[in-house]
């Protein structure tokens, strides 16, 4: 066999493939479901009603859409550029200790002032945070992804020791856990009562920018040159090695806005389990919208109702809310084989 | 000084070999693939999978080399997943390879939960025990450390050997490694490309998830959640800082666990002077300073990561 590219990806194509990868991946739940015991319409439906039954379900879902809609972006434009940036964990952690260092007290200033500088100071350290894997995937060579995917290590440990050492809240009771942040940074609600909170406002603007910086300016061009041929691009005259430093910048900066918004909008506080692999998710999140930055919200939204679904499910169902990663992962490998058939014909001799 | 003296006793030497066995099983692994054209970022989770594997098939009631083989076998059912994917039909083999291992971690989460839902502490097997070489064990400092391990590890050492007589030595090696440099040749000599790089993806799959059922079957004697914990990133740093050689990868696997055995033991002289935190993030930094000491002269194969379509130049 071998692969034919086609003429023209026609529309129907493009839209039918990706639906079809979706399908798989319910089919092969619907698999693991039997073998659990259940009977899949019934796991699908008490999934859907735990994910978008009730107003407190769908406000659930967009609260857990947020971090994933940031990670999800820091993926989308770095992978767009082929920066294989597998560190968002690491960078969203950067974010969060920022957000935590500044934010209890430090700084006895107004939330006018303190939220957009606290802002401000997370992704700069996020951004750095993926600046240093990409010079040296850049001035020595060195592949990105297992630098990344060392940082989310060492990052996750650094913060273990901030938060047994210096931002150890003395309240805590023992637990490893930072003081919470001063009123002023806590970012409002969006509906009383409910765990929505601003950062979703701020996550969707960030996927408009993002969209305007990759389709109309001159950087989200140059970005998708160097992503498509970098020998190309470089021949064309287009900095290669300067575009992906940016990329970087822009990419970490993005994740790093994960950790702010988890813990100015959402928990208040540094733990170790501040995020459950929203880093990681991000990479299916991003897969999943094809790399588009509003795709990223609608797949965000998706990829969050599943989970949000699986754990309401999981209680009353009895089936592991581990379905919900495995459904997660499926989708990321059934949705890149139909990105690749939606382009190319199969041929068989 | 007592953080030198560490350096002089048998229990070092022994703990740095047995931690460098599941190192050099899974490194020789990934070594195949690549050596084939193929990076395998499944690597952690098919260590995962194969941690589970091995160590759920003695639970229930088999043999501890049914055990192995059984871990080898999920390791071939996810390489045949990765290489398939990534071989004829040429996608991404980053991405594919985490999804590989975000797939093969959750399956193994989402089987653990569903065969054993109400344990708290994971129930524990009778692992691997030491069998002692007669005469070569009782050699002072050596005898210990090398020849008084468990039979995995003298697995880990025969697959070195075995892997760098069949890549250098055997038509199978040959081709093998041409598919990692010049596929076109291969196809020239009328083998298939296809086949020999999923045959390798394959079988260093099936090397990957015995090195992690090490882990639960001859280090430890049952499995948790997160037990390879990055340990698949640092055999694929392995496997660059051996240049894609099975003996220099086996130095770099053994000296990471000299270094990994060396700062437990520190932390114990220093009594807390230093946070734990930063000694348990050195595997990583050395991995990170690791690569970049070779990265430039590191000769790639050099078709590594380029997908092969017969008859495309």
């Amino acid at each position: 066999m071998w692969l034919e590219p086609k003429p023209a990806p026609s529309l129907a194509g493009s839209i039918a493939w990706p639906l079809g990868a979706i399908a798989v991946t319910f089919l092969f739940a619907s698999l693991l479901v039997l073998i659990a015991g259940a009977s899949p319409f019934n796991v699908f439906w008490l999934v859907a009603k735990g994910a978008a039954g009730s107003q407190f379900a769908i406000a659930e879902t967009l609260t857990r859409a947020t971090p994933l809609i940031f990670t999800g972006l820091a993926i989308a434009v770095a992978f767009r550029a082929k920066l294989w940036n597998i560190g968002a964990e690491a960078q969203l952690y950067a974010g969060a200790i920022i957000t935590v260092v500044l934010g209890t007290g430090l700084l006895p200033l107004p939330s006018a002032i303190l939220i957009p500088l606290v802002i401000a100071v997370s992704m700069t350290a996020g951004a750095l945070l993926l600046l240093g894997p990409a010079i040296l995937k850049t001035r020595f060579g060195v592949d990105e992804v297992v630098t990344t995917l060392l940082l989310n290590f060492i990052v996750l440990l650094f913060v273990s020791y901030l938060l047994e050492g210096p931002l150890k809240d003395p309240m805590g009771l023992g637990w490893p856990q930072s003081k919470k942040v001063v009123s002023e940074l806590m970012l409002p609600r969006i509906i009383q009562g409910k765990r929505l909170h601003f950062g979703f406002v701020m996550a969707i603007a960030s996927a408009l920018i993002v969209w305007f910086i990759m389709k109309k300016t001159a950087f989200g061009y140059e970005m998708r040159a160097v992503g498509h041929n970098p020998q190309a691009a470089r021949f064309a005259g287009i900095p290669v090695n300067t575009v992906l430093a940016k990329t970087a910048l822009l990419s970490g900066g993005l994740a790093a806005l994960a950790g702010f918004s988890e813990v100015a909008g959402l928990k208040g506080n540094l733990t170790l389990d501040l995020s459950p692999g929203f880093g990681y998710t991000g990479i299916v999140v991003a897969m999943l919208a094809m790399l588009n930055p509003l795709g990223v919200i609608a797949s965000a939204i998706f990829v969050a109702a599943i989970f949000v679904g699986a754990d309401a499910m999981s209680r009353s169902a009895g089936v592991p809310s581990y379905i919900a990663q495995v459904m997660v992962a499926t989708a990321l490998l059934t949705m890149v084989v139909a990105m690749m058939l939606s382009r190319y014909r199969i041929r068989w001799r | 000084m007592e953080a030198i003296d560490i350096l002089f006793t048998a229990t070092f030497w022994a703990a740095a070999i047995r931690i460098a066995s599941p190192l050099i099983l899974a490194t020789m692994g990934e070594l195949i693939c690549e050596r084939a054209g193929v990076l395998n970022l499944g690597i952690e989770g098919i260590m995962t999978a194969g941690a589970f594997a091995g160590w759920f098939t003695v639970y229930a009631g088999g043999d501890l080399w049914l055990g192995v083989c059984v871990a080898a076998m999920v390791g071939i059912a996810f390489g045949a997943l990765h290489g398939f994917l990534t071989v004829p039909l040429g996608l991404s083999q980053h991405v594919t390879g985490i999804g590989v291992t975000l797939l093969a971690t959750s399956l193994t989460y989402f089987t653990y939960r569903l065969a054993l839902p109400e344990v708290t502490s994971p129930p524990k097997i009778e692992p691997f025990q030491p069998l002692p070489i007669p005469v070569l064990s009782d050699i002072p400092l050596l005898g210990p450390a090398l020849f008084n391990q468990t039979p995995m590890t003298y697995l880990a050492f025969a697959s070195v050997a075995v892997l760098a007589w069949v890549l250098y030595r055997t038509p199978l090696g040959l081709a093998v490694r041409a598919a990692g440099e010049n596929p076109a040749a291969v196809e020239a000599q009328g083998i298939s490309v296809t086949a020999v790089r999923m045959g390798a993806v394959m079988a260093g799959s099936a090397l990957m998830a015995v090195g992690g059922a090490f882990l639960t079957m001859s280090a430890f004697n049952s499995f948790f959640f997160e037990m390879i914990n990055g340990r698949g990133w640092i055999c694929i740093a392995l496997v660059v800082f051996g240049s894609w050689r099975p003996g220099k990868a086996l130095v770099g696997a053994i000296l990471f666990a000299a270094f990994d055995a060396y700062q437990v033991r520190l932390q114990q002289v220093t009594g807390g002077a230093i946070p734990y935190q930063f000694f348990l993030m050195m595997p990583y930094v050395l991995s990170i300073i690791a690569l970049i000491v070779v990265a430039r002269r590191a000769t790639y194969p050099k078709a590594l990561m380029i997908p092969y379509q017969k008859g495309e130049r």
